[in-house]
């Protein structure tokens, strides 16, 4: 058993040592993530922060002024154009200049007056039609707010508490950083498992290797361990990232957030040292790694939700170990569930190793040259 | 001719490398002026790290010179680069055929980029693949030729129009005899159809003899010149054979000779003979002794004997170590074979029966049987492509068999447990320990894969580091060492957990005459305390180093014994060949029986 | 044998040796001018074109990966949120309560799910088997009187968009109800004479995206990924390629020109991408029904200009590492991502701070997208069209004038 360790042990000094030799890898291990999960953490989001208008107000009353005022109020709009008539409307929605243009019609105060529904016209852009939605809904939330004003001091007798579990404020970048700490330590593992044997097998030192005492699991273990330690690193940077430089209050504890991420990370090192072991050269080894991983991180829910997926893209997503991760690392980070309860989560990603690390150790030796 | 009568002339050429990791600079190229004539062959010889290769890709315009002035063709290179580039070719070291292209395809290729006319193209190809054999394979992809079969068609494609000058560099590393021949011969027939001019860097040295002139490079300088009879003159009357008494294996007697390097420059053995160069100044009685009486008879000096005793005196090479005698008493825990009385010297310890592999279709080892006995030097010999490497391969375990019978130290080591493999060691062709880990990384973790640890490791290492003359380099990153370490280090890595059996997978191969003695020296120490080897070699003379060879040709078996055998069976009694030549005759008959179209260009 | 060998040779040799004489100055005809030009180019492009259908994970990439983006972006991804599950717990029995909720019915965005109890809804949600509670508490219709009736909106963060606007259609479903309750009030409980305030009611029109659906959005961003891809990913390991095979060294000690060397890269993956182009085109078309108002032409050439930048800037990086690590690496943080990211495709620019903004203005990729979205989606724009095309132009001059200035025939 001792030597078993001490075998392991040389093992893995030897891996990370030609690993971190390498100046080229040490900059690629490391800068990326960082960068990533910055870029992530402020691009990646759906929340309207800007939305640019443009205002044609044929009616020139007080009320139109009064509804505009509510809308500049919040903050998000932003008013760029003044518009004469309606012709003007294609000309900057077309450049992109307005994102919306609001339009009041000539009879709009005196319908107000008059009790009658008076209609607000509005255009949007809807070349990104997820931004006009939600340009839309805040558009909508302003009026309803008006509306209330309108009918006096008493206020309405009915009013909407929301509450939002997890996400008080509802950003996007609390979902998506949790997501981040698997998968960008998954692309960064995957590349680097289906690389090493690849390498190695191409500069003659994985036969060297075989002819020596290890046995293939010895091997197979010398090569998954540390890159999962580099693997947690890396989730170790975005979570520091998360917590310190987003602020992100995390719910759960890191144990249970190690555990899961643990599991996952040498489920992806078992899928990329299968893929090494059967590539012929890195090139190989390469491409269907990328060829992999575009997939997984597309159909993860990382980016769009697994649930808005059709059924059989639902049922393939259960061969891929990031759907399971990033559902872990967001409950336990978020919501602050123990082990017990994403165990569901854990089962697949304890399938998936028990799966590709012994098809990965038999494929070092028996693979048919 | 109305070009120039001088294709190339340089003028006193510099070139210094950075070494990146210690900041410091290499002279690659220093102070080299030398002319070569229109029409002529002129070989460039040197030990590794000479700057051959520099210069050449200084001459082909891919490299600038730090100083001074290289005309080609009455061209500045310097300054004008394209214009040497279109009139010249240059085949390089490793020449980058497109291997997924066909032959045809790559022939195709440098034709339209060299702007050689539909018209000249149908003669010329069918000349150029008459001359390489390679007209069967011209739809093959280039990579799945033979390495022979590769260099040769990189030579046609230099050749798809008669250049003004032709640069070779090193065109014969790790190609077999019988292709490196018919290499020969092809740049010889259009020598002498073209008038080419052609300027060829190798290790070997029987290549330089046909040249009309010769250029000695040392450490980036020129050390000599002239043509081979004047480097030949450097060891006129110097030269010897000499032949121990039957049934004494050549190399005990060859390692007496070398070790004395007073009296002796050079000891190779030579046809069932040893080949030596004495000094000049030795003392007669010395030698006498040193022979043990056996009379020596004078033979003509060689241009690898010039070269030899060029390096040796003008530039004091020390010449063997004494480590490498040491290396014999460091193994085997300080005993030495007869000591190691548990084991019979008699004892087999590889038996191979009936061995079969087969990819696809292709039988790549077709029924191959033999057996080693402990502590022999047992050479695989074959021209590319045989199936050596294949059953070196299954021998190792590092390839199944696809049946037949093979057992390594009492086991198959496909299946064998982590014991077996520790009775072996293994150094593969091309150098494969970790590049970017320092010497004594690399030491440390193959010590440990061995269950060596803690102060045995240390004493191991310490042990071979001396033996194998690593030290000082301990930090040094692997992959950066000079040729020479990194075989030592490779070596060294093979050897540190005491095998009783070692592979090694041709280890001579590009490296020049020097360091292959030095490296021959070790193995015929690491023999004497019983260590049985197993080697392969494209260097016909050093199966004379080995107790027993076999020749294996389309995976199978031509000859197996003794050299002494394996000349006989080649050339009968009374002829007189060298290793070389008995390996081409055999080849070359099986190939005749088997084949209504033969392979080789047999002379007549 | 040797006899026999010089024998074929002997005929077209005198012939040979004569025309060596004679070219002995001026070298072969060929390698002169634009003929020579040509011919070495068209053999180099032969050549790639060879390579590149004989190596299967070439292939793989430029072909099989953007029919796999294509189905995943085409029918996997989509941020629309339809028929969001919403439990409704519905704790005052009073037929007012019920018609609040019944509101909610009306919404083609939101399902309701009607569960009994506090506690099962919370199981529900931690389950997260719907994305909200709505809960209406014993007291609704009393504080309905009072006139300060709550209605809990208990909302799932772990998806923040999702959540914002299932709180949005909650909230205003909700509130029109109110409205309509607060209308009928004043008319009945002021008495005559006063009338009730108007309300402005929201008309809006989602122009160019009537369907209002993401895949409208999605797939004209999906060809700048896959131009991007072939472009810049697959190209960039075709100069390393040669580099770590040893290919080059040979090849440039011979009359060809760094320029027709760059150009044989640049044709056949040229033609590769402009296939991915054809595959998303009919896909759109046929497949997801995405309208093209913009003219085909300009979408064609929008393209081709934008596949000439990624072009470059792969064999930027590939001639630059001269190792196809290094060059995959830096090409998908450098090219692919960002196209991904930062070029407005899944997120809008506009949200994003000013540093990111910057930086996505500063990727061609952000052009290209802007441009070939609004040429399927809004029709032909000229303004736009003439900006976004030339600053695409200009990058592919900079990228490819680059990519030539570091291909040298030189090994040091």
């Amino acid at each position: 058993m001792l030597n078993f360790l001490r075998r392991i042990a040389s093992l893995c000094r030897k891996e990370l040592l030609a690993i971190f030799k390498d100046p080229a890898n040490r900059v690629i291990l490391v800068v990326p993530s960082l960068i990533e999960s910055f870029l992530f953490g402020y691009a990646a989001t759906y929340d309207l922060t800007n939305v640019p208008y443009a205002l044609l107000d044929q009616s020139r009353g007080s009320a139109s002024t009064e509804l505009i005022a509510h809308l500049d109020g919040t903050g998000v709009f932003h008013r760029v154009a003044m518009l004469q008539t309606q012709g003007d409307i294609a000309r900057v929605i077309d450049s992109g200049d307005a994102l919306i243009v609001i339009q009041f019609g000539p009879r709009f105060e005196q319908q107000l007056n008059a009790g009658e529904f008076a209609p607000v016209q509005l255009i949007l852009d809807a070349r990104n039609s997820n931004t006009a939605g939600s340009a839309a809904i805040y558009v909508g939330a302003v009026i309803d707010s008006f509306n209330a004003t309108l009918r006096g001091g008493t206020g309405p007798p009915l009013t909407v508490e929301p509450r939002a579990w997890y996400n008080p404020n509802l950003e996007t970048r609390w979902n998506i950083l949790p997501g981040l700490i698997a998968s960008l330590s998954m692309i960064q593992t995957l590349m680097l498992s289906a690389l090493s044997v690849a390498r190695e097998r191409e500069n003659g030192t994985f036969d060297q290797l075989l002819v020596t005492p290890f046995s293939p699991t010895e091997v197979m273990i010398g090569k998954a361990v540390p890159i999962v330690m580099i693997g947690l690193t890396q989730s170790t940077i975005v979570l520091a990232v998360a917590l310190f430089w987003f602020n992100i209050p995390m719910a759960g504890s890191l144990v249970t957030l190690y555990a899961g991420l643990g599991l996952f990370t040498i489920a992806s090192v078992g899928m990329g040292l299968s893929i090494s072991a059967v590539s012929a050269n890195m090139q190989q080894a390469m491409l269907y790694t990328f060829m992999l991983i575009m997939p997984l991180v597309l159909l993860s829910g990382l980016a769009t939700p697994v649930r808005n997926m059709p059924q059989f893209l639902q049922t393939a997503t259960l061969i891929n170990p990031l759907r399971f991760a990033i559902d872990l690392a967001q409950r336990v980070y978020l919501e602050g569930v123990g082990l017990l309860t994403v165990v569901h989560d854990l089962i697949p990603l304890l399938i998936i190793s028990a799966i590709t690390l012994p098809l990965a150790a038999w494929l070092f030796r028996n693979r048919l040259l | 001719m109305s070009g120039p009568a001088v294709a190339l002339i340089a003028n006193r050429v510099h070139k210094r490398f950075l070494v990146k990791e210690t900041g410091k600079s290499t002279q690659a190229v220093a102070d080299v002026s030398l002319e070569v004539q229109m029409g002529s062959l002129t070989a460039l010889v040197g030990p590794d790290g000479a700057g051959k290769t520099t210069l050449l890709r200084m001459i082909a315009g891919l490299m600038t010179a730090d100083e001074g002035r290289l005309d080609v063709l009455g061209i500045d290179v310097a300054a004008d680069p394209q214009a040497v580039q279109d009139r010249i070719s240059y085949m390089p070291q490793r020449f980058g055929l497109y291997e997924d292209l066909s032959v045809q395809e790559n022939l195709d290729l440098y034709a339209d980029l060299h702007g050689v006319p539909q018209a000249m193209r149908r003669n010329r190809y069918a000349r150029l693949l008459k001359m390489t054999d390679l007209a069967r394979f011209t739809a093959r992809p280039a990579g799945k030729l033979s390495g022979g079969m590769k260099q040769k068609l990189g030579l046609a494609c230099t050749l798809v129009r008669s250049p003004e000058l032709l640069l070779l560099d090193e065109p014969t590393v790790g190609v077999d005899p019988l292709s490196r021949r018919e290499l020969w011969e092809i740049v010889q027939q259009m020598i002498d159809d073209e008038q080419l001019t052609v300027l060829v860097t190798t290790a070997y040295l029987d290549e330089a003899e046909h040249c009309a002139r010769v250029f000695v490079l040392q450490e980036g300088k020129l050390l000599a010149e002239g043509t081979p009879e004047e480097i030949r003159q450097h060891a006129r009357n110097l030269c010897f054979i000499v032949t121990p008494p039957q049934g004494q294996p050549l190399r005990i007697l060859q390692a007496r000779l070398l070790d004395d390097a007073d009296c002796i420059i050079d000891a190779v053995p030579y046809g069932g003979s040893v080949r030596f160069i004495r000094r000049a100044e030795v003392d007669p009685q010395r030698l006498d002794s040193l022979l043990g009486g056996i009379p020596a008879t004078a033979v003509e000096a060689r241009v690898e004997d010039g070269f030899m005793v060029l390096l040796r005196e003008r530039h004091d090479v020390a010449p063997m170590d004494t480590a490498i005698s040491k290396a014999a008493g460091g193994t085997k825990n300080g005993g030495n074979g007869e000591d190691n009385a548990k084991r019979e010297p008699d004892e087999v310890v590889i038996e191979v029966r009936d061995l079969v592999r087969k990819f696809g279709d292709f039988i790549a080892v077709d029924h191959l049987s033999f057996s080693v006995r402990q502590g022999e030097i047992f050479g695989l010999l074959g021209p590319n492509g045989a199936g050596k490497t294949t059953t070196f391969r299954m021998l190792c375990g590092l390839l199944p068999a696809t049946s037949g019978f093979l057992q390594v130290a009492g086991f198959n080591l496909l299946r064998a447990r982590a014991v077996a493999r520790r009775r072996i060691g293994y150094m593969s062709q091309k150098f494969a320990l970790y590049g970017d880990l320092s010497v004594m990384e690399n030491l440390e973790f193959f010590g440990s894969a061995y269950g060596l640890y803690g102060k045995r490791l240390r004493e191991r290492i310490d042990t071979v580091m001396q033996q194998f003359d690593l030290e000082g380099r301990e930090k040094s990153p692997s992959g950066q060492l000079p040729g020479g370490f990194k075989q030592r280090l490779a070596m060294a890595v093979g050897l540190l957990h005491e095998p009783e059996i070692l592979f090694l997978d041709e280890p001579t191969s590009g490296t020049d005459p020097l360091k292959r003695r030095e490296f021959w020296r070790r193995i015929t120490a690491l023999s004497e305390v019983g260590t049985t080897i197993i080697i392969t070699t494209h260097f016909m003379e050093e199966a004379e180093y080995c107790d027993r060879i076999v020749i294996q040709d389309a995976g199978r078996l031509l000859a197996l014994g003794t050299p002494q055998e394996v000349r006989m069976q080649a050339g009968g009694e009374g002829a007189r060949l060298n290793m070389e030549e008995a390996f081409i005759r055999i080849i070359e008959q099986e190939r005749r029986k088997n084949s209504e179209s033969p392979a080789g260009e047999a002379n007549p | 044998m040797n006899e026999a060998g010089t024998e074929p040779g002997s005929k077209g040799l005198p012939a040979e040796k004569s025309d060596k004489v004679d070219k002995a100055d001026n070298g072969y005809e060929g390698h002169k001018g634009i003929r020579g030009f040509r011919s070495r180019l068209i053999s180099l492009t032969r050549k790639e074109i060879r390579q590149l259908l004989r190596d299967r994970s070439n292939l793989i990439i430029g072909i099989g990966l953007p029919l796999v983006l294509i189905l995943i972006f085409g029918y996997g991804l989509s941020l629309d949120v339809r028929d969001a599950k919403v439990a409704v717990v519905l704790e005052d029995p009073s037929p007012v309560a019920a018609d609040v909720i019944a509101g909610l019915e009306l919404s083609a965005y939101i399902s309701p799910v009607v569960v009994t109890s506090m506690h099962d809804a919370q199981r529900l949600m931690l389950a997260r088997e719907v994305d909200a509670i709505v809960q209406v508490q014993s007291d609704f219709s009393r504080r309905l009187a009072a006139g300060n009736a709550q209605v809990q909106l208990l909302l799932h963060g772990s998806d923040a968009s999702r959540a914002l606007i299932i709180r949005s259609y909650v909230s205003s479903a909700l509130s029109q109800w109110a409205q309509r309750q607060s209308d009928r009030g004043m008319v009945a409980g002021a008495g005559v004479g006063i009338a009730a305030p108007g309300s402005v009611t929201l008309i809006q029109r989602m122009w160019f995206n009537a369907a209002n659906t993401s895949t409208w959005y999605l797939v004209p961003g999906l060809i700048v990924l896959i131009m991007t891809l072939v472009g810049a990913f697959l190209t960039a390991m075709v100069m390393a390629r040669e580099w770590e095979r040893g290919t080059l060294e040979a090849l440039f000690v011979s009359p060809v020109r760094p320029t027709e060397i760059l150009l044989a890269k640049i044709i056949p993956y040229f033609m590769v991408g402009m296939l991915g182009l054809g595959m998303c085109l009919l896909a759109a078309r046929f497949l997801f029904e995405v309208p093209m108002y913009g003219s085909l032409l300009i979408v064609l050439v929008s393209s081709m200009l934008y596949l000439l930048v990624a072009l470059g800037l792969g064999l930027l990086i590939s001639s630059v590492t001269r190792n196809q690590f290094l060059a995959s690496q830096l090409a998908l943080i450098t090219s692919f991502m960002p196209a991904l990211m930062l070029s407005g495709f899944f997120f809008d620019l506009r949200n994003v701070p000013v540093v990111i903004h910057l930086i996505g203005n500063a990727l061609p990729a952000t052009y290209f997208m802007e441009l070939i979205r609004t040429l399927f989606l809004a029709g032909n724009i000229w303004l736009l069209i003439f900006k976004n095309c030339a600053i695409l132009a200009g990058y592919a001059v900079v990228l490819l004038g680059l990519a030539r200035a570091v291909t040298r025939k030189k090994l040091d």
